[in-house]
């Protein structure tokens, strides 16, 4: 496994594209961190984003875990490209030739999705400590380490969406047209969404299995959770109570995904004459 | 009997209806040099995918070393190189070779003296984007003898190639056929597999038409092309003569006799001299391997 990791890293690291997107990805994250601690101050305005209390521990884990994952999409461009540059190139059947089997082929490129997913986590992870540390009212270290389910989930969306990323790259075999897929998978989400809402509601469990809808189960919006937003919901609306947590049904649905958009791949690579 | 580095059975492969490649058998033996002769879309690169794992077969199979390991591991002890040089372009010749020697596991010693053989050392540092046709075809040889390979296998390596190209390839083919390296060569070129096979597959429509020795090919006694004053006297000796097989009428009177046993032109002439028949012309020759190869592969 790790030969082939190896393998995979090699290739990555000796591709400009690859190599831009990620430090861009990675830069990102840090500005984020940046920009959060700037004081805005505009004689009569003084604001400050982290003063807001969505540093404070262990909210910060979930916030962050929401808005870093949107990020994704630039890793995401970067690993459609690792695949369908091999078909491009037609390295793959080099590869083939030189004596990586197809399934080795893929749990090489898979390695890399692991490895992507966990470096971002850890990014998150380290960017969010920093930030919690820095601006938080409570740093008692059982506050600060709980809530650590949204780690988790942050990996599994980040896990999932990559390897759907890698199945679209060897299905389309081309970049551009497969983050246009990419999209379109998301269009026909919303389509069937909208359909189940208004023509089909019975069918409304079935929505939580949608892949792209899945990922995005695991992780809830914070944002009326913070406490000024939910003071105000719940003036408006007594009922208003909404769980936040990472529901675990969510986690076994985008890992199942996760499993089936590998052996998709392999089967792909398997049945097709290069 | 020699070791037999691949055997094929009865491999077929269709795309739809058309069949690229039908029933084809044939046994590479260790040592000799193998020629795939047939026109473009005969099925030669078709059959060479199939042995290199990235063509699935409809039928049929194949073996690697008369062993049962999986097809990726007995790759590891061949070389080959399909059609066009396949390279990372951003990566240099040496990194290339780097990342093969990583699939095949192998030492990354050897790189630097496989580039000597194809005269790329000096430019091992440059992008694989920035090379010449020529250039990506020797760096694709010199990545196909990285692990010092059982048999190399080449499709159409001069296929694109300028005149000074061709000939530094086949210099090359040539030295590694020296050093008795078991080659597989698939080409369109008639001269090229005579100048350098020893055993030769003809296809045509995915069908094998021939195999065996090239020298074998036109393993005929040859013919003789004669004339005298009286054309017809000379037909009716030619058909008399036993080591006559057929007689065929060319312009000018010229009859051309195909000869059915080896025979000296001076015994056909001293018969035909008895017989009170002078010839004005008389030529012996051998078929040329391209009327052979003509005649095998006519509708």
């Amino acid at each position: 496994m790790l030969r082939l990791f190896n393998i995979e890293f090699y290739k990555f690291i000796r591709s400009r594209s690859a190599k831009v997107l990620s430090i861009i990805y990675f830069a990102l994250f840090a500005f984020i961190a940046l920009f959060s601690s700037i004081r805005f101050n505009f004689g009569v305005v003084d604001f400050r984003v982290a003063e807001q209390g969505i540093f404070n521990f262990p909210y910060v884990w979930h916030f962050n875990a929401y808005f870093l994952a949107v990020l994704k999409i630039f890793l995401a461009i970067v690993i459609v490209s690792l695949m369908s540059s091999e078909y491009t190139n037609r390295t793959l059947k080099q590869n083939l030739i030189d004596g990586l089997s197809k399934w080795e082929f893929i749990q090489s490129k898979f390695s890399m999705v692991v490895v992507l997913s966990l470096t971002s986590t850890l990014a998150y992870f380290i960017i969010s400590l920093i930030l919690g540390l820095v601006f938080s009212d409570f740093t008692e270290a059982s506050i600060i380490f709980s809530d650590m389910e949204y780690i988790a989930a942050y990996f599994v969306k980040l896990l999932g969406f990559f390897s759907l990323c890698m199945f679209l790259g060897i299905l389309v075999k081309r970049s551009a047209f497969a983050l246009g897929f990419l999209f379109l998978i998301w269009v026909l989400e919303g389509l069937v969404r909208l359909f189940i809402n208004f023509e089909a509601k019975p069918l409304e469990f079935l929505k939580q299995f949608l892949p792209l809808q899945a990922m995005s189960n695991l992780i809830v919006e914070p944002v009326t959770k913070l406490e000024a937003v939910s003071s105000a919901a719940n003036q408006l609306n007594p009922e208003f109570d909404k769980d936040y947590g990472v529901p675990l049904t969510a986690i076994i649905i985008v890992l199942v995904w996760t499993v089936i958009f590998v052996l998709g791949s392999y089967k792909l690579l398997q049945k097709r004459d290069l | 009997m020699a070791e037999r580095i691949l055997i094929l059975d009865r491999l077929t492969k269709n795309y739809g209806k058309l069949k690229a490649v039908d029933n084809l058998s044939f046994t590479i033996e260790k040592g000799n040099i193998y020629g795939i002769l047939g026109p473009n879309g005969s099925g030669k690169s078709t059959t060479l995918g199939m042995v290199l794992n990235v063509v699935n077969p409809s039928s049929g199979n194949f073996r690697w070393f008369e062993s049962d390991m999986p097809t990726h591991d007995a790759l590891k002890k061949i070389g080959a190189i399909i059609e066009n040089p396949n390279f990372y372009p951003n990566m240099s010749a040496y990194e290339n070779l780097k990342l093969v020697c990583k699939i095949k596991e192998l030492d990354v010693l050897s790189i630097d003296e496989k580039l000597e053989v194809v005269g790329l050392l000096d430019r091992k540092n440059d992008h694989f984007k920035q090379y010449s046709l020529g250039m990506k075809q020797r760096l694709a040889i010199a990545s196909a003898l990285l692990n010092d390979p059982e048999i190399l296998i080449l499709d159409e390596p001069t296929n694109g190639l300028d005149p000074a190209g061709i000939h530094q390839i086949r210099d090359i083919i040539t030295r590694i056929a020296n050093q008795g390296t078991t080659i597989l060569l698939a080409s369109h070129l008639l001269d090229e597999v005579e100048k350098i096979c020893t055993h030769v597959v003809i296809l045509r429509e995915g069908k094998n038409l021939y195999t065996g020795r090239v020298d074998e090919m036109n393993a005929t006694h040859g013919f003789v092309e004669v004339a005298a004053d009286d054309p017809a006297k000379v037909k009716a000796f030619l058909e008399s003569c036993e080591e006559v097989s057929k007689v065929k009428e060319l312009p000018k009177g010229v009859m051309k006799a195909m000869l059915n046993q080896p025979t000296d032109a001076a015994t056909l002439n001293q018969k035909a001299a008895q017989q009170n028949i002078f010839f004005n012309h008389l030529i012996k020759r051998k078929e040329s391997l391209e009327d052979s190869f003509l005649e095998i592969t006519k509708n």
